[in-house]
Parts: structure tokens; C-alpha cells; sequence
């Protein structure tokens, strides 16, 4: 027994993966690690989002090789055939390896011009904007992290975007594996990078798997990154995520996550306006059912005059479903002007169901705007009344008001391709949770001009 | 006796705050097929409990009474399987669905309505030739068609809505809850002429208002007072105008 005990969680379900690691800024991340543990229920940061469910397994490296029909089948059924994504430059990680003869240019599809792109296992280097030292989950991805991509828009490129998708491919035994990613965006410069994590189903029951991402996003002077993220991973899975965005000034980092699947799912985002002008924006959606817990926390320090964050999320929870929002805005006092904004909107359709919702504001500069708000509720009577009372269906005009209570968050993203990929993976979440469309083609947009 | 809109004895209450409220108190009303009925009366007489009552409203509950609709048990039906049957109820208040569009909204209801009816879908070209005839008539602008059901709709525009819903959804019995009050006469003739347009003999109007105006358009079969949860006068157009006049003094007496 280890004279003194960290306080968090056992590191067991990693422990015979932590020894013997030499390279220094991954033994660092080792010692923090051993330090504090994972993070329990008596850290604040985690009050809300138990790691409980890691507990009890050892997760092994995923191996290199996998089944490539599965892979091949979960592609397919996420991405559209056709259509601007179709035609979308391509980057594919199945257990959290970069996996080249799925993504581009073997697809045909070439990378923008003006964007290099690397892959984390030919030369490991670690951000500086990631800190390890501040969330264990991120040092345990700097323990463990063995692929991932880095990508580099040169200065004034608009490079339209790109797809980065992670296909889990788990079987029997339990994995885990930790991506470590990385996007810089030169002064002037434009991208969307949209995001997507999906399971291949083996078909025989939920196999345990960890996914444990970083990525860090370097905006510079008058960039602008675009982030859509969907994260649709299987019953039994651990999605972990975090994000550190760095905008300088007039920069923007837009970004939008909705969380559909795993069991226990967080995403947390470390965003810091360090230049005048910077705008970033945390918007988001959880769709979630059964016993699923789903998490988004944020962490947006204002440390620039006259920069704007937004933050808009909504929450749709049925069954026992669970989810959290913890939006923490840190206003330095060099930082006037600042104009923030943070909702937190809950719908709850069971009885079990429950939201959990955290706003901080930590404010040092006396010349600033900022508001935050958090609205939970059923589905209205009237509406359901109304709706009804015009011939439709129950379980139809259910569908139709939580379908319309999120797509007023899902308006907030206006670029056509991750639209596309948010509307697809929203419609098929709201057939497996509120019910069926009873009208082919009856999606919103339907009818137009 | 018709057998097309027969209610009888019919009581409900509401639940007031954990204490059962009695609102309707034996409502008799016979409509036959073709007629246009009006139900006038003070404020709280039940008028608008009745309307929700037929409409399958489910904070209401029936405690004693019947309701036939075209020899159906209109009381054991789902609201929506009343509108499938041809009951469309205009709302006092029309409700607001933030985010859903309104020709999304109207033609998931046009074809849930004709879907239950055993027509067929329309389609989006087919919708929309229809809807765009319908808002012509009723003055109304295509763009309210782009926006979301009722939001930021003005009184006028709202009650116009109803009005365009009753006229693609074409029922069979139109019960308009005030549709009139805050309309100014333009208005009130688009409403006028969206009922007067679905006048048929198998087209019934049940027309819950305050004012003579509205039925001077209408020109109603009978006229009904409505009070203290009971129809307690009937005539014929001619009533609305004595009470106009009059005011309801003598009939409440009489239902004392």
C-alpha cells in the first residue's frame, strides 16, 4: 500500500500501461497523475460527472488491426454519400489511430491547399495550451496518447473544411484509447473542422470502450476556426473529451457539439480570449435516453478587452437520463467591455429524468456585460393540446416539439455541411428516443420555394 | 332527431387548485348538419369550457352527459381522432410553437388529418398550390408562412392563422371560440367569409362570440345563451340583436 493515497479515483483500470514511460512531458503527466488520481465526486470540477463506470476494468491499448467491414459499414451509414460532405476532405482514426487508406487523398478527395497535415505518432510533440497539470484527463491522454492529427491552415487560407472522424471498433476486451489532436489556424486564416465519433456495432451487445480525446486549437490574429462536433458512440462506451481553444485578437472559434450517444459522455472546453475582438462561441445539444449521463462544461476566460462569448445549450433528457452544464466565464480586469452570454435550456420527458446546471461567473473588470440563464421544463400542454387538436398524432407532435426545441440550437450553426451531418444524426436520435417521423420527408425545410 | 352534433346533459368541472370546479352544468344543444349555430353569453358562463370540451381537452373532466358527433362517441375520442372526424376548434387564444415552421406545421396536420381520412398525402408541390389559393382568399401573406407557428404573430394575424387552418383542414363542424374579439372589421370579414366559404350541407359552425357584428356576416341559424354552465335560451338570428340591446339581464334571470 502506497504510503500517501491520492485522493481521486484509482488509476487501476491504466495502472500496468503508466510504468516505464521515459519521455519527460509524458512522466510528468504520470507523476501529476499518480498525484491526484482520476477525479472524484469531492472535485468540484467532477461533482456532477462520476467516473464510476471506469472503475472495475482494465483497459487495454486497443490493437493496431481491426475488421475493416465494420469500420467500412459505420462509415457509411454516418456520412452522406452525397452532397457537400460527400465531396469533403477526409481524415479517419479507428481506435484512435490515423487510419490513411480511409481517409484523404485516398479517397480522391485532396486536402485544401494551404494545409498541412501531420500525424501525432511521427512526432509526438505536445501542445503548450493543454494543461495537463489542471485536468487529469488530459494527463492521462499525454500518458497515453499514440495518434491523432495536427493540422496547419497557412496564414490568409480559407480552407473550407474537413472531416475528422473516429470510428471505435471495440470487441470483447476492454480498450481505451487517448487521440491527440491539434488544429492551427495563421493569422487571417479559415476553417471548419467537423467532428465526428461513431462506433462500428460488432452486433453481439455493447462492447466497453474508453475515448479519451485532446485537441487544442490555435486561432490566430482575424482566424476563424468553425467547429462541429457529433458524437453518436454506442451503449458501453466512455467519451472524455477535452478541447483548449487560444483566440488572438479578432480571431473566433465557433463551435457546436452535439452529444447523442456513449453512457457516460463529457465535453469540456478551455477557451481564452487572449486578443482584443475575439469572439468564441460554445454552443451545443444533448439528446439522451436510458441511464445515459451526458456532460458539457466550459471554461471561457475573457483575458482581451472587447471580446464576445456566447454559449447556448439545450438539453432533451428521457427515461433516466442525465445531463450537465458547467459554464464557468473568468472576466480579467484587463478585459472591458467584455460581452458574454451563457443559457442552459432543459427539457425533461420522464419523471427520472435529471439536468444538472452550473453557471460561474468570475468577473474582475467593472465595465462588462454578461448574462446567464437556465430554464427547465416538461413539454408544454398547450402546445401538445394544439397540435393535436389539428389532427396530429401524440406521439407525432411530442416528436415535433422536441425536434423544434433543438433545432432552434441547431439554427445557431449555419455552414451547410456540419448542418447536414447535425440534422442526420439529430433525426435519427429523435426516431430511437421520442418516436418515429410518421410522414416520410416531413424534416424541417421541407417545404420551400 | 339529428344524429350529426347532439350533446346532452352534459356536466364537467376543472380541477381548481386541488377543489373540484363545476363549469358546465347539463348543456343540451342539438346542431344539425348544414346550420350555423351561435353561442352567446357573459364572461365565465362556460362558452369556452364547452368549446375545449369538444375539442378533447384533457384538463377537463366529463362527469356526467353525452356528446354524439355524426353517431361517433365524440367524448371517448383523442383530440386527434376528432379532427380526423371533422371537428376543428378555432382557439380563443391561439397557441405559439416556437421553432416549428407553419407550412411545416400546417401540412404535417393537412396530412395527418387526410392520412386518418383515408385521403391521399399531398405532396409538397400539391401542398403548396393549395395553401397558396387558401392565403390568397384570406389576405393573408405568404411570408407568415415562413415563419414559426404564431410567434410574433399580431392578434389579427393569429386569429387569420386559425382561419387558414380551419380552411385547409376542412371540417365538418367549426367551433370558433371568439375568433372576433380584437378584430377590426377587415378581419373580421376574412373570418366571416373563411366560415361562409365552408357553408354546405354537411358543413356546421359552432360561433362562440360577444358581439352582434360577427353574425351579421354569418347570418346564424339559431343563437343560444350560455349561462352559469347551461344553455338557458335558444332563437333564432334575431336574438343577437335583443341582446345587443338588452344585454343578458332578463335571460340570467330567467335561468335563476
Amino acid at each position: 500500500m502506497n504510503a500517501i493515497a491520492p485522493v481521486g479515483r484509482s488509476l487501476a483500470p491504466f495502472e500496468a500501461r503508466l510504468d516505464g514511460i521515459e519521455d519527460p512531458i509524458r512522466h510528468a503527466a504520470v507523476g501529476e497523475l499518480r498525484r491526484v488520481g482520476l477525479p472524484g465526486p469531492r472535485v468540484e470540477a467532477w461533482r456532477y460527472t462520476h467516473l464510476r463506470p471506469l472503475a472495475g476494468h482494465e483497459f487495454r491499448e486497443a490493437a493496431a488491426s481491426f475488421d475493416a467491414d465494420p469500420v467500412g459499414r459505420a462509415l457509411d451509414e454516418s456520412l452522406p454519400r452525397d452532397g457537400l460532405l460527400a465531396s469533403t476532405p477526409r481524415l479517419v482514426l479507428v481506435n484512435g489511430r490515423f487510419a490513411p487508406e480511409l481517409s484523404s487523398p485516398a479517397n480522391g478527395v485532396a486536402l485544401p491547399e494551404g494545409v498541412t497535415f501531420e500525424r501525432f505518432s511521427a512526432s509526438p510533440e505536445f501542445d503548450a495550451l493543454a494543461t495537463p497539470e489542471r485536468e487529469p484527463l488530459v494527463a492521462l491522454n499525454t500518458a497515453l496518447a499514440t495518434d491523432g492529427v495536427r493540422l496547419s491552415v497557412a496564414e490568409g487560407v480559407a480552407a473550407e473544411r474537413i472531416v475528422l472522424v473516429s470510428v471505435a471498433c471495440a470487441g470483447d476486451e476492454a480498450v481505451s484509447f487517448h487521440p491527440r489532436h491539434s488544429v492551427s489556424l495563421g493569422a487571417g486564416a479559415s476553417l471548419e473542422l467537423i467532428e465526428l465519433a461513431v462506433s462500428s456495432g460488432s452486433g453481439a451487445g455493447a462492447a466497453t470502450y474508453f475515448h479519451n480525446p485532446v485537441l487544442t486549437c490555435d486561432v490566430r490574429e482575424g482566424a476563424k476556426l468553425t467547429h462541429v462536433k457529433v458524437q453518436k458512440e454506442a451503449a458501453g462506451a466512455t467519451h472524455l473529451a477535452t478541447v483548449y481553444a487560444n483566440i488572438a485578437a479578432r480571431g473566433a472559434y465557433d463551435s457546436f457539439t452535439l452529444g447523442l450517444g456513449s453512457d457516460l459522455a463529457r465535453h469540456e472546453v478551455h477557451a481564452r480570449l487572449s486578443g482584443a475582438k475575439a469572439a468564441v462561441h460554445v454552443n451545443g445539444a444533448q439528446l439522451l435516453g436510458e441511464k445515459q449521463v451526458g456532460d458539457i462544461t466550459s471554461v471561457i476566460t475573457h483575458a482581451a478587452p472587447d471580446c464576445i462569448s456566447r454559449q447556448t445549450i439545450r438539453n432533451v433528457l428521457t427515461d433516466h437520463a442525465r445531463g450537465v452544464f458547467q459554464g464557468k466565464v473568468h472576466v480579467h480586469q484587463i478585459a472591458q467591455k467584455t460581452d458574454g452570454y451563457q443559457m442552459n435550456q432543459a427539457l425533461l420527458l420522464s419523471p427520472h429524468a435529471e439536468i444538472d446546471a452550473k453557471p460561474e461567473l468570475e468577473i474582475y473588470a467593472d465595465d462588462v456585460k454578461c448574462s446567464h440563464g437556465a430554464t427547465v421544463g416538461a413539454l408544454d400542454d398547450e402546445q401538445l393540446f394544439y397540435l393535436r387538436s389539428r389532427g396530429v398524432p401524440e406521439a407525432q407532435a411530442r416528436r415535433i416539439l422536441v425536434e423544434a426545441f433543438l433545432l432552434e440550437v441547431l439554427d445557431l450553426h449555419e455552414d451547410e455541411a456540419g448542418r447536414a451531418l447535425l440534422d442526420t444524426a439529430l433525426g435519427a436520435a429523435l426516431s430511437l428516443r421520442i418516436g418515429r417521423e410518421q410522414v416520410p420527408g416531413q424534416a424541417a425545410g421541407e417545404v420551400s420555394e | 332527431m339529428s344524429d350529426f352534433l347532439n350533446i346532452s346533459g352534459l356536466h364537467a368541472r376543472i380541477d381548481a387548485d386541488g377543489a373540484p370546479k363545476e363549469i358546465l352544468r347539463g348543456v343540451d344543444l342539438v346542431i344539425p348538419p348544414g346550420e350555423v349555430h351561435a353561442i352567446m353569453g357573459p364572461n365565465g358562463s362556460g362558452k369556452s369550457t364547452l368549446s375545449y370540451v369538444l375539442a378533447g381537452r384533457e384538463d377537463y373532466e366529463v362527469t356526467s352527459g353525452a356528446v354524439s358527433f355524426k353517431g361517433q362517441d365524440l367524448l371517448a375520442m383523442e383530440p386527434e381522432e376528432r379532427a380526423a372526424a371533422g371537428v376543428f376548434l378555432a382557439f380563443q387564444a391561439p397557441i405559439e410553437l416556437p421553432g416549428v415552421n407553419n407550412a411545416n406545421f400546417l401540412r404535417t396536420a393537412v396530412n395527418a388529418v387526410r392520412r386518418a381520412r383515408g385521403d391521399a398525402e399531398l405532396d409538397a408541390v400539391g401542398f403548396l398550390k393549395t395553401v397558396r389559393a387558401a392565403t390568397k382568399k384570406l389576405s393573408m401573406s405568404d411570408e407568415m408562412l415562413k415563419r414559426n407557428v404564431n410567434v410574433g404573430f399580431s392578434g389579427g394575424e393569429k386569429k387569420r392563422n386559425e382561419v387558414l387552418q380551419m380552411t385547409m383542414l376542412q371540417p365538418s363542424l367549426a367551433i370558433l371560440d371568439e375568433t372576433d374579439s380584437g378584430l377590426d372589421v377587415d378581419a373580421l370579414r376574412i373570418v366571416a367569409d373563411g366560415v361562409n366559404a365552408l357553408r354546405s350541407p354537411t358543413f356546421s359552425a359552432l360561433v362562440i362570440t360577444h358581439h352582434q357584428r360577427l353574425l351579421d356576416y354569418l347570418n346564424p341559424d339559431r343563437v343560444h345563451v350560455m349561462a352559469r354552465g347551461r344553455i338557458v335560451h335558444s332563437g333564432g338570428a334575431e336574438l343577437a340583436k335583443e341582446i345587443d340591446v338588452q344585454g343578458y339581464a332578463s335571460f340570467l334571470a330567467e335561468a335563476a
